[in-house]
């Protein structure tokens, strides 16, 4: 089949993006934030702390041998011929970045922005794993998702992999996903789940009944300044995935930054819409996830919609996100202290699914949203078994939950010995008979 | 059970696969996409129910 081309890159062009993946370490610091945040305070520190410890394993063997399995576009990959046709598997590098050249050429680029993007995917499991996740286990399925499953759905994405190839098929221009919706966001999210599922509730937040108790993040400013770090971040992760995996043109990235914009703004204001509706007033921490979810929504189609779809993007984000950290807290047994499967999982399916709705380039393509969907399905049904078989035998072989003691004294003093507030903040009990 | 839902999960991927490298016209795979996501459906709500059951025997 096919491949898709390299895009082309002037000088102008390279600094701009050198620029744009300057800022991408402040979507991952907004998420730790927000993380810590929304967890409880007897936490906070930890949380902080694995954040760090995440981000570090995860670039470390993203460089060891994630690259090794991503690649890039018209680098050596590994092609199987089915029906007469060359799909594109794995990737063939080198490990240990051998055989790539530093020097500002776009795999070089690609290579620096995908060490930080999947610190970025790392991230997210630790907001629904808050409060009970082991370090050491974190920092294992840290290395398992850097090293096996991103690098392994990014290459079918951006590597120029089988989904970026079914353009061949006739399929559109093939999955088109510019900032990572679906390799980013929904791949963390999918982990998060997985890690949910496995860690199971934290103790007290189910009654006998299944009823949950409402265990509040302690910090909403926390929140609500990561919030606002993350918009920055994201406006750089956009524009430089956009024009590092799509060929955008340098110019292109003023509607990358218009779109992303409008889309976090109203899916902000649709979850203050939402949560009024529901609760009789705004909920801080479900509007901060609005508009993460309206960010991580508007990463796949930044590129290639106009300002108007990326309203209905962002409005859609803004709805969907509050009801579905509902649905999966009351109705599910998910306990997700921070709505990370909620965001990142649903947020980025519909961003995926976006695309095949609104993308114009510069028309309306023939069967793109059969490619989206093709996306999705992968995503459904194979990372989500993937991360979820890795963590299972993980958890075989290195129990990841803390016992309850770790629980009851907090993640801080149980693992770390020291509390993030020595001197100012109480808690409640949460282990006292009901 | 969670197991099963994990193997139509799975099933439903390579239904999705085998339509898009087999077959030609757009109509016929985007049935077969269609049907394939269908699959991954049922698959995640056997998932679902189970990790429900499980949550229920912890309580």
């Amino acid at each position: 089949m096919t491949s898709v081309p390299i895009p082309a890159l002037s000088e102008a062009g390279r600094a701009l993006c050198i620029l744009f993946i300057l800022l991408v370490p402040l979507t991952g610091a907004g998420l730790a934030l927000i993380n810590t945040g929304l967890g409880r305070s007897r936490s906070a520190a930890h949380s902080m702390l694995v954040s760090l410890c995440v981000v570090a394993v995860a670039g470390l063997v993203y460089f060891a041998c994630g690259f090794a399995w991503q690649g890039y576009i018209e680098r050596p990959a590994h092609v199987l011929t089915i029906a007469g046709k060359g799909w594109n598997w794995i990737a063939k590098e080198p490990f240990f970045f051998r055989g790539l050249r530093l020097d500002g050429s776009p795999d070089s680029l690609a290579a620096w922005l995908q060490m930080l993007s999947v610190g970025l995917a790392a991230l997210i499991p630790l907001g629904s794993g808050a409060d009970r996740w082991r370090l050491p286990a974190i920092c294992a399925s840290t290395a398992l998702l850097a090293g096996c499953t991103y690098p392994l759905f990014a290459h079918w994405v951006w590597g120029g992999g089988w989904l970026a190839q079914l353009s061949a098929c006739g399929l559109g221009r093939g999955f088109v996903d510019a900032g990572g919706s679906g390799s980013i966001h929904a791949v963390g999210g999918l982990t998060a789940l997985s890690i949910a599922w496995i860690l199971g509730p934290r103790h007290g937040k189910y009654s006998p009944e299944g009823v949950p108790a409402a265990i509040p993040g302690h910090n909403a400013v926390l929140v609500l300044i990561g919030c606002a770090l993350t918009v920055v971040g994201w406006l750089g992760l956009n524009c430089a995935g956009a024009v590092l995996f799509t060929g955008l043109a340098p110019a292109g990235v003023v509607l990358v930054g218009v779109n992303t914009t409008i889309s976090a703004a109203v899916a902000a204001l649709a979850a203050v819409m939402i949560t009024r509706m529901r609760f009789g007033k705004p909920d801080a921490s479900l509007v901060a996830n609005g508009w993460v979810g309206g960010l991580v929504a508007s990463s796949a189609a930044c590129a290639s919609v106009t300002p108007a779809a990326a309203l209905v993007i962002g409005l859609v984000a803004g709805v969907l996100v509050p009801l579905s950290v509902e649905l999966f807290e009351v109705r599910l047994a998910v306990d997700d202290p921070a709505g990370a499967v909620s965001v990142h999982a649903i947020g980025g399916i519909w961003g995926v699914l976006a695309v095949g709705l609104f993308a114009r380039f510069p028309q309306p393509v023939a069967g793109q949203w059969i490619a989206q969907v093709a996306g999705i399905a992968t995503l459904l049904g194979f990372v989500l078994p993937l991360t979820y078989g890795l963590n299972w035998l993980l958890n075989r072989l290195l129990p990841q939950r803390v016992p309850l003691e770790g629980e009851r004294l907090g993640m801080d003093v149980y693992e770390l010995g020291a509390t993030a507030y020595p001197e100012f903040v109480t808690h409640t009990e949460d282990f006292m008979p009901r | 059970m969670k197991l099963a839902g994990f193997l139509l999960l799975l099933a439903g991927w390579v239904i999705v696969l085998s339509a898009v490298a087999l077959l030609a016209s757009a109509r016929q795979q985007a049935g077969f996409v269609l049907a394939g996501l269908g699959v991954e459906a049922v698959g995640l709500v056997l998932a679902v129910r189970s990790h429900l059951a499980f949550a229920g025997e912890q309580e």
